[in-house]
């Protein structure tokens, strides 16, 4: 591409000006320029996000019809009905950036997206969902609070919607775990092997080491990321300790331990090739997750075209009518 | 210039939605969302955007029907508020002890 003088100008201008916005701490709209990284950095993150909340509703969803009681059913659903606007209001930040909900909806059932690996497990038994609720949306939670702030305002505005709604989400599952740990013998025990289950996958959520990280940096720099995946994971882990006290549970980390000269909890070994291998497709789940979601936007494919023909007819009819 | 999400490549257009929290208070802008048209765009703002009873009404505004000034334009569209501080009520001292002013 051929960049004339007055582009390379406005350019220069445009990078100053964002910058300046950044070294301000202030919020990079969607109409201000910004760097093609940049760009390219939030479109990647914030669809990843939003893929995440989409496909995190099926582990849950397939509880919906096997919940104990009314009560929890319609609890579960009001999650899940959470998390699907969630991914409602990260798709739309991710579309002031440029790419279309056609484009990212198709990066992920082909394939192409990655999204959160915590999904790509199953859930075999009704504590799963309070493990969930406390783990994994406790872990979200500590990584969603700092993007509130996040440079990019479109973003930032959705992470503090979410936020808002996550704390119910948390709570109750910590509550079914509470119910299960302070049930019979067997109850407790099903609690305590769901938390076993996803205990060491809610730590990978927040994402590799610092020394394994690249491009942590450049995020941190540019007001996206505001502390590291390993500040993030010791804070929750953090947490967690008096909650496993409060439940009953005990924490499947043996080797966890208080650092008191820096005043951080250290965790045991972190087994980072399961990690990667869920991340890289061959988790429990991750085949099911994706043809699910295949099945249902092709099964939704004549809903979506009704909608768009009606909507066209209505239009065409309005006009004559005029 | 087109809305931030307008783009020609959606299959349906972008709302902006607008939630009334109560009686007496005014419409705030609360997000957007694509649908085919107003109905739906209505349907869905209430159900992604008043699921905790946010809001007694809802507008929906197709994004393609806003107007927005340029944010290129630096300055020159909002006059520069320096030297103009006597629109303030602060500015005027000679009221201070005096009540009710
Ligand atoms: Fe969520
Ligand atoms: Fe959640």
């Amino acid at each position: 591409m051929v960049t004339t003088t007055a582009e390379l100008a406005e350019d220069e201008d445009g990078r100053a000006r964002f910058d300046a916005l950044i070294a301000a701490d202030q919020r990079i709209e969607p109409r201000d320029w910004m760097p093609d990284k940049y760009r390219r950095t939030l479109v990647r993150q914030i669809s990843q996000h939003a893929h995440s909340e989409i496909i995190g509703m099926q582990p849950e969803a397939n509880w919906i019809t096997r919940a104990p009681s009314l009560k929890r059913k319609a609890i579960l659903m009001a999650k899940v009905q959470d998390e699907a606007g969630h991914g409602l209001y990260l798709y739309a930040a991710a579309q002031t950036l440029g790419i279309s909900r056609e484009e990212m909806t198709a990066q992920l059932i082909e394939g192409r997206a990655r999204y959160s690996s915590i999904f790509n497990y199953h859930t075999p038994t009704w504590a799963d969902m309070g493990a969930i609720g406390w783990l994994v949306d406790g872990a979200a939670i500590c990584n969603q609070v700092p993007l509130c702030r996040a440079s990019y305002g479109p973003y930032g505005r959705a992470m503090v919607r979410i936020c808002k709604e996550e704390s119910f989400h948390q709570r109750q599952g910590f509550e079914i775990l509470y119910e299960l740990s302070h049930g019979t013998p067997e109850q407790k025990q099903m609690a305590q092997d769901a938390v076993d289950r996803w205990y060491w996958p809610s730590l990978m959520m927040f994402g590799p080491s610092d020394d394994a990280s690249p491009n942590s940096a450049q995020s941190m720099a540019w007001n996206i990321k505001r502390f590291s995946n390993d500040e993030l994971r010791q804070r929750f882990v953090g947490m967690c300790v008096p909650q496993f006290e409060a439940l009953g549970l005990e924490c499947p980390d043996k080797d966890l331990r208080y650092d008191e000269e820096t005043g951080t909890w250290i965790t045991g070994e972190i087994d980072w090739d399961e990690f990667a291998a869920v991340l890289d497709g061959r988790g429990p789940a991750n085949a099911a997750r994706l043809r699910h979601r295949r099945e249902a936007h092709d099964d939704g494919a004549w809903v979506r075209e009704a909608a768009a023909e009606y909507a066209r007819k209505q239009h065409d009819s309005e006009r004559v009518a005029v | 210039m087109p809305t931030p999400g307008e783009t020609g490549t959606e299959a349906w257009p972008l709302w902006e939605v607008f939630v009334r929290a109560n009686r007496g208070l005014s419409h705030v802008h609360a997000g957007s969302l694509h649908a085919p048209d107003e109905a739906m765009a209505l349907r869905n703002a209430r159900d992604l955007y008043t699921r905790r009873s946010e809001g007694v009404s809802i507008w929906v505004v197709p994004a393609a029907a806003i107007t927005t000034s340029d944010p290129d334009a630096k300055g020159a569209f909002f006059e520069s508020p320096a030297g103009k501080n006597y629109r303030h009520a602060v500015y005027y001292t000679r009221a201070e002890g005096v009540k009710h002013l």
